[in-house]
């Protein structure tokens, strides 16, 4: 009994951290709309910075003043990025806001390599608080103690803050309506330039605290944006309050998910989280989202099937591709096989995202379970390449169909935290189920048939899937059924008035896209000779988000343009420079910020541009004359 | 006399469509005038072109004689223009006082600041429900607050979209004497309004806008007495 209770110490200790962190990422999201991907680098900026900082000035005075000035140095950095960044891109659409922190965050990351080195940090003990207090004869370390304190006071100072100050009085007003608080007179660019410094403030003091706990490595950011995400959304995003329950909650089943279940311990908090989330879409405190603002495109041509001489040229380009095996090397080659294997999933996302505003944060399960199946295939089951392909893609099909009868009931930005929850959740099995999927050791010797195993071969094999795959979802966008669903997508309750259920439609397409992303997943692990747990992972799935957004995601396949740019970039970049996470981060700042529209959007623009220089606009006619 | 606000040539538009058509109009110090017209004729547009909460506007606005076209919403506000939208937006998360608390600004020199205290004389409903919050009051209740939330920026003038919108007739009363009330304090209104009988109790003069053009001006007597104009313009 008394060990239950320690563990349950333990698991509120853990439960004030990630609040600390959370709560921050709660404030910036109520007020600002944005998603910042970059709040756990701001966490793990703050934990460094307190490392150095404590190692030069020791004494209570010291440590404490050190976890107050790296909190304090987080926020500057927070407040710098959103004066810099951020404010540029308020009126861009929201996911570019999230294109442009996940950019932010490869900076930090390669940034806090050069500056701390790569190896693990230990922080020192907090002075006096070093050793354990006995707590019904087990000993729990009496630093937990202070930081179970640390979640409760923070919440509190946090309530103050809003309810009994103007600030808070003028954030809480934002959160519901900022268009209304410019027209009193506030000055929304300082409103969010604090807000933004606060929620790094909270973010940087989360990560500090955590130094004398736990060792200070370059990998933090990502596992804890996705443990905080997880807590926001089961919170309620906006809701501070709801972080707080959230976060009790997750930890708890942390520290005892791992003692009743240890097999499935990594799956239950995202099976908790998909559990709120189908019960209580908005989570446990939060409100239904104000309908976002629609983004006028007034000037969004509608799209069309491509032309005839379009075709012939999309023809010609899939031909020339065809000889790259005849003129460039083996490497080049296999290059090139990945890029269109990544191209294809990206159509995949891309199809989801642009004819059936469905923006998943969780794609990267169907291209992981299509690696697995094919792989388990042509493994266990002696399948040649081919029909273990199609085993990878039928998985993918049914993981995607499960998934999706769920998520398809949310939308917006909890449509795509339940994808990211269905997405870890399948990853968590990958992970821990080594019998059949080898764990973190992955699947070996995957190897493609005698007539595809030359890199030529399977060059081609990639092409033809590829081609093939992209005109399957251009096929689909103009068919009825595409219409249909870019009717839900444009306005669900004008196409359920004539009879068109959003549900449906947009599980249809969330099985097609999770079929068509399967059977890159399962080239891909051909490709490689092997699979692995990271092939369902969140990076996978931000790659794939990067790739969209990058190609334009109000075209109906920039996505491939915008896969073979960025895998193109990453691995030359790689090839190039130690830093190339820092150079693929600012690259994506840089478009971001220069190509609002993404590469597919610009050239649309071009074009259009062209066109309207040959032919002026009409000009403003003239009222009725009475 | 010079004017106080002064809107010349504006036009507006709706992403591609085109709202407005070369709007001009005038208030003067202590004057109240109402725009005139039937749904969608442009008043709400008006007002937001004016306030500057139109993507895309162009057209010369002064403010106390100085040129404000270019200026944010906020900077305006901080001159002394306010503006109260139709469908009132109050905080509904927000109690009575804190949604007061939200449209405060430092008082301006030579006038007695607005206080919730003073507010509330003006408006007793609203002092009976300080810690109600925003969403849990009548529509009349939140377009009082709505009333009161932008005095509390101490303008110099209110444009006031529709406030008679939805109201209950007894309502309308209270808020056509709150409205005198401030007039008689010199505050300038421009309000927007479909009710000619509620724009004849409080108006100086009026501004007949349809389908984004200006078609008349003058007295709010003058333009009641034209029944040509009334049947052209106003009536359903």
């Amino acid at each position: 009994m008394s060990f239950v209770f320690a563990q349950f110490l333990t698991g509120l200790a853990g439960a004030s951290s990630l609040f600390l962190v959370a709560s921050g990422l709660s404030i910036v999201f109520g007020v600002s709309r944005i998603v910042n991907f970059a709040h756990g680098a701001f966490a793990m900026l703050g934990a460094y910075m307190a490392y150095s900082l404590t190692e030069r000035f020791a004494g209570p005075f010291g440590f404490w003043g050190s976890i107050v000035l790296a909190s304090l140095g987080t926020a500057a950095a927070g407040a710098l990025v959103e004066m810099t960044l951020l404010r540029r891109l308020y009126r861009a659409p929201e996911l570019f806001q999230l294109l442009a922190t996940f950019g932010l965050t490869l900076v930090v990351e390669d940034l806090v390599v050069v500056v701390w080195g790569p190896d693990d940090l230990l922080g020192p003990r907090a002075p006096g608080l070093a050793g354990a207090v006995r707590v019904f004869g087990e000993a729990v370390p009496s630093y937990d103690l202070l930081l179970i304190a640390f979640g409760p006071i923070a919440f509190g100072l946090l309530w103050l803050l809003f309810h009994r100050t103007r600030f808070g009085t003028l954030v809480r007003a934002a959160t519901q309506d900022r268009e209304m608080v410019a027209a009193l007179g506030v000055d929304q660019r300082w409103l969010f330039t604090a807000v933004f410094a606060l929620g790094a403030f909270m973010a940087g003091f989360g990560g500090a605290v955590q130094i004398p706990r736990d060792a200070v490595n370059h990998g933090i950011d990502l596992r804890l944006i996705v443990d905080v995400f997880v807590v926001v959304v089961i919170g309620g995003l906006g809701s501070v309050g709801g972080a707080f329950l959230a976060s009790i909650l997750v930890a708890e089943l942390d520290a005892f998910g791992i003692l009743v279940l240890p097999g499935v311990s990594l799956v239950l908090v995202f099976v908790v989280m998909a559990v709120v989330l189908v019960v209580r879409p908005f989570g446990l405190l939060g409100r239904p989202q104000a309908q976002a603002r629609a983004v006028p495109e007034p000037d969004r041509r509608p799209w069309a099937p491509l032309p005839p001489p379009a075709r012939f040229a999309v023809a010609i380009l899939v031909a020339t591709a065809a000889t790259l095996p005849s003129w460039a090397g083996d490497y080049l080659v296999t290059v090139a096989s990945e890029i269109l294997i990544v191209a294809l999933f990206a159509a995949s996302l891309q199809f989801l995202m642009s004819a059936g505003a469905m923006v998943s944060f969780g794609h990267a399960a169907y291209f992981g379970l299509g690696a697995y199946g094919a792989a388990l295939a042509a493994k266990h089951l002696g399948l040649p390449m081919l029909p273990a392909l199609g085993c990878g893609m039928a998985l993918a099909i049914a993981g995607a169909a499960l998934f999706g009868w769920f998520c398809v009931r949310l939308s917006g930005v909890y449509f795509a935290m339940l994808t990211l929850a269905f997405a870890q959740i399948a990853w968590s099995v990958a992970f821990q189920w080594t019998a059949v999927t080898g764990g973190d050791n992955g699947l070996l010797g995957v190897w493609p048939d005698g007539w595809a195993a030359t890199p030529r071969a399977f060059f081609w094999v990639c092409l033809a899937s590829t081609a093939a795959g992209v005109g399957l979802l251009r096929a689909a966008v103009f068919s009825p059924f595409g219409a249909g669903l870019r009717a839900v997508r444009d306005s669900a309750p004008r196409a359920e008035a004539l009879g068109l259920g959003r549900a449906p439609v947009q599980w249809a397409a969330f099985a097609l896209a999770g079929g068509v992303a399967g059977w890159a997943g399962g080239l891909f692990a051909f490709l490689k000779g092997s699979v692995f747990p990271d092939s369902l992972g969140i990076g996978t799935s931000v790659d794939g988000l990067v790739m969209v957004l990058l190609g334009g995601i109000g075209t109906v396949s920039g996505g491939v343009a915008g896969a073979a740019v960025y895998k193109a970039l990453s691995v030359w970049l790689v090839s190039q420079t130690d830093e190339s996470k820092l150079a693929l981060g600012l690259a994506i700042i840089g478009l971001v910020l220069l190509l609002p529209t993404g590469l597919g959007g610009a050239a649309g623009r071009f074009r259009g541009g062209l066109r309207s220089r040959a032919a002026p606009p009409p000009a403003p006619a003239a009222g009725p004359a009475r | 006399m010079t004017a106080l606000l002064e809107v010349e040539g504006l036009n507006g538009w709706y992403g591609r469509a085109q709202a407005l058509f070369g709007v001009g109009l005038s208030i003067a110090e202590g004057e109240v005038v109402a725009l005139l017209g039937r749904n969608g004729a442009g008043k709400s547009t008006t007002f937001k072109g004016i306030a500057g909460l139109l993507d895309r506007r162009d057209g010369r606005i002064a403010f106390d004689g100085m040129d404000v076209s270019g200026l944010p919403t906020p900077a305006l506000v901080r001159r002394g223009l306010a503006y109260v939208p139709e469908d009132r937006r109050i905080f509904a998360d927000l109690t009575v006082e804190e949604n007061l608390e939200v449209g405060r600004r430092p008082p301006r020199p030579g006038t007695t600041p607005w206080t919730p205290e003073r507010l509330f004389a003006l408006f007793p409903n609203l002092a009976e429900m300080r810690r109600r919050r925003g969403g849990a009051m009548s529509g009349g209740e939140q377009q009082m607050l709505s009333i009161a939330r932008a005095l509390m920026g101490n303008p110099r003038l209110v444009l006031l979209d529709e406030p008679s919108e939805g109201l209950a007739p007894k309502i309308v009363e209270d808020m056509a004497l709150a409205i005198l009330a401030l007039k008689r304090d010199g505050l300038s209104i421009l309000l927007s309004e479909q009710n000619l009988h509620f724009a004849r109790l409080i108006s100086d003069r009026a501004v007949v806008i349809d389908r984004g053009h200006i078609r008349l001006a003058g007295t709010i007597a003058e333009i009641a007495a034209d029944p040509e104009a009334c049947a052209a313009y106003l009536s359903v």
